[in-house]
């Protein structure tokens, strides 16, 4: 397949919003969208709608090694890999860190395989490592895991499709806007040509879903890190404001 | 003021199940919501609500990811914070919060256990907000469950009446009553005739 939007690109333009960094619900390069995607426009809602407050997540939904998927599946040793650490902070678009986010997380192995059962990729599973996890943010609304980089695996939306290297987000937040599923991905790497999941982000906001590698935070002799800042949909007033 | 650019949505893909809705689908990790939006002393009717995903080709869809929000049988929302790691807690009370996913029920159906919502407010009537993931969709699709046998209050529903009257029942969740149990019908159609209303938040 040739790389899509690789060149000629349109010059950047400036957001409408700053919501205007979703890809749209029909993505037809990306071939399951086509039966899978609303045909009639969303019916904007938010002006109806008072309050849609959630209740946070207390520290006690969390175990010991949640937020470490080096630690959180061993049977009888280290999951094979690179070790890296991940770590941002979540705020609400006025930048207002948001304390107690439940983020979710799962991804592959750093063959490129899921633990999930209906992964056929032919690669190998790793005895010590699921790939599944949690973390909550702190009050400033930090948060950190440990896991092995992901690798890049097959799938089958086009002759010799790869995704690349992401690592997979859920996060519910304090309201029910907030809510976000997403992929974060690692620097420079060569398949975001070539990838219409990460090709659907308009141009402009395809940065936002790409980790920094920060030196500064590498674990010297034990792992490298990336910086993952995620920012969540929250037109709502809040008591705060 | 100026904002910040938010961080853009990506499709939940395929490969989830052993991270949201683990104990539903066998893995090795525990769950910290489920099925069950309500514990055994949470005042009010239980209800089940269930139903099955429809793609644009009439095929049910089995690697969906449905999320239920609701109020209590007095038009509460939980406020108090969600504690304990996992969905088998007996002492979270009320937690109006649910997740499952379609692929284990015969006819990926999705189903939850849970109670009959009172009306949140004047001018709103009884509802569950439902937010659908899957492969395939690049953004979370919010919609709303409304009760076909409440229109009285349907008919006073803000929301609801915003929405053009062809399309209003495709909200609508249908009551049937199954050896005693009360159970609300409620198919999310992404495409075709039918096509559910989806809301931007
Ligand atoms: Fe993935």
């Amino acid at each position: 397949m040739e790389a899509l939007n690789k060149t000629s690109l349109p010059p950047l333009a400036a957001p409408v919003s700053s919501a205007d960094v979703h890809p749209p619900h029909l993505s037809p390069a990306y071939k399951s969208t086509i039966l899978r995607s609303p045909t009639q426009p969303l019916m904007p809602v938010r002006e109806l709608i008072r309050d849609l407050s959630m209740p946070v997540f207390g520290q006690s939904v969390l175990r010991e090694f949640d937020n470490d998927l080096t630690k959180n599946a061993r049977i009888n040793g280290e999951p094979i890999g690179e070790r890296i650490k991940v770590a941002g902070r979540v705020l609400d678009e006025t930048g207002r860190p948001l304390s107690n986010v439940l983020i979710e997380l799962w991804q592959a192995n750093s063959a490129g395989r899921y633990v999930h059962k209906a992964e056929i990729h032919d690669a190998p599973l790793d005895p010590n490592f699921l790939g599944g996890g949690r973390v909550l943010t702190d009050a400033d609304g930090n948060y950190a895991f440990h896991t092995i980089k992901p690798g890049a695996y097959p799938w089958g939306n086009h002759y010799n499709a790869w995704r690349p290297n992401h690592i997979h987000f859920s996060v519910i937040g304090h309201q029910f806007e907030h809510r976000l599923v997403t992929q974060m991905y690692f620097p420079g790497d060569p398949l975001f040509d070539y990838d219409p999941i990460f090709q659907s982000v308009p141009q402009h906001a395809r940065e936002l879903l790409i980790a920094k590698f920060r030196m500064d935070w590498t674990e010297a002799e034990f792992a490298l890190a990336y910086q993952f800042d995620i920012v969540l949909n929250g037109r709502h007033k809040t008591p705060f404001e | 003021m100026e904002q910040l650019r938010q961080t853009p949505s990506q499709t939940v893909g395929p490969f989830f199940a052993y991270a949201l809705t683990a104990e539903q689908y066998g893995y090795p990790y525990d769950s910290l919501m489920n099925h069950t939006l309500v514990s055994l002393d949470t005042p009010g009717q239980r209800i089940v609500v269930t139903g099955q995903v429809w793609d644009g080709a009439g095929a049910t869809i089995s690697d969906a990811v449905v999320e239920l929000w609701q109020a209590d049988a007095q038009g509460h929302y939980r406020t108090a914070p969600i504690e304990g790691n996992t969905a088998t807690h007996t002492d979270r009370g009320f937690l109006g919060f649910g997740r499952v996913g379609t692929g284990t029920l015969p006819g990926h159906r999705y189903q939850f256990t849970t109670l009959k919502p009172g009306a949140t407010g004047e001018g709103s009537a009884p509802h569950i907000n439902v937010m659908l993931m899957m492969r395939g969709s690049l953004r979370n699709l919010y919609t709303r469950l409304y009760f076909a046998d409440e229109p009285e209050a349907n008919a006073q529903d803000i929301l609801l009446n915003a929405v053009p009257a062809e399309r209003r029942a495709t909200l609508l969740a249908h009551r049937k009553e199954v050896n005693g149990e009360i159970r609300y019908i409620f198919d999310i159609h992404m495409q075709g005739s039918d096509e559910t209303v989806f809301f931007e938040l």
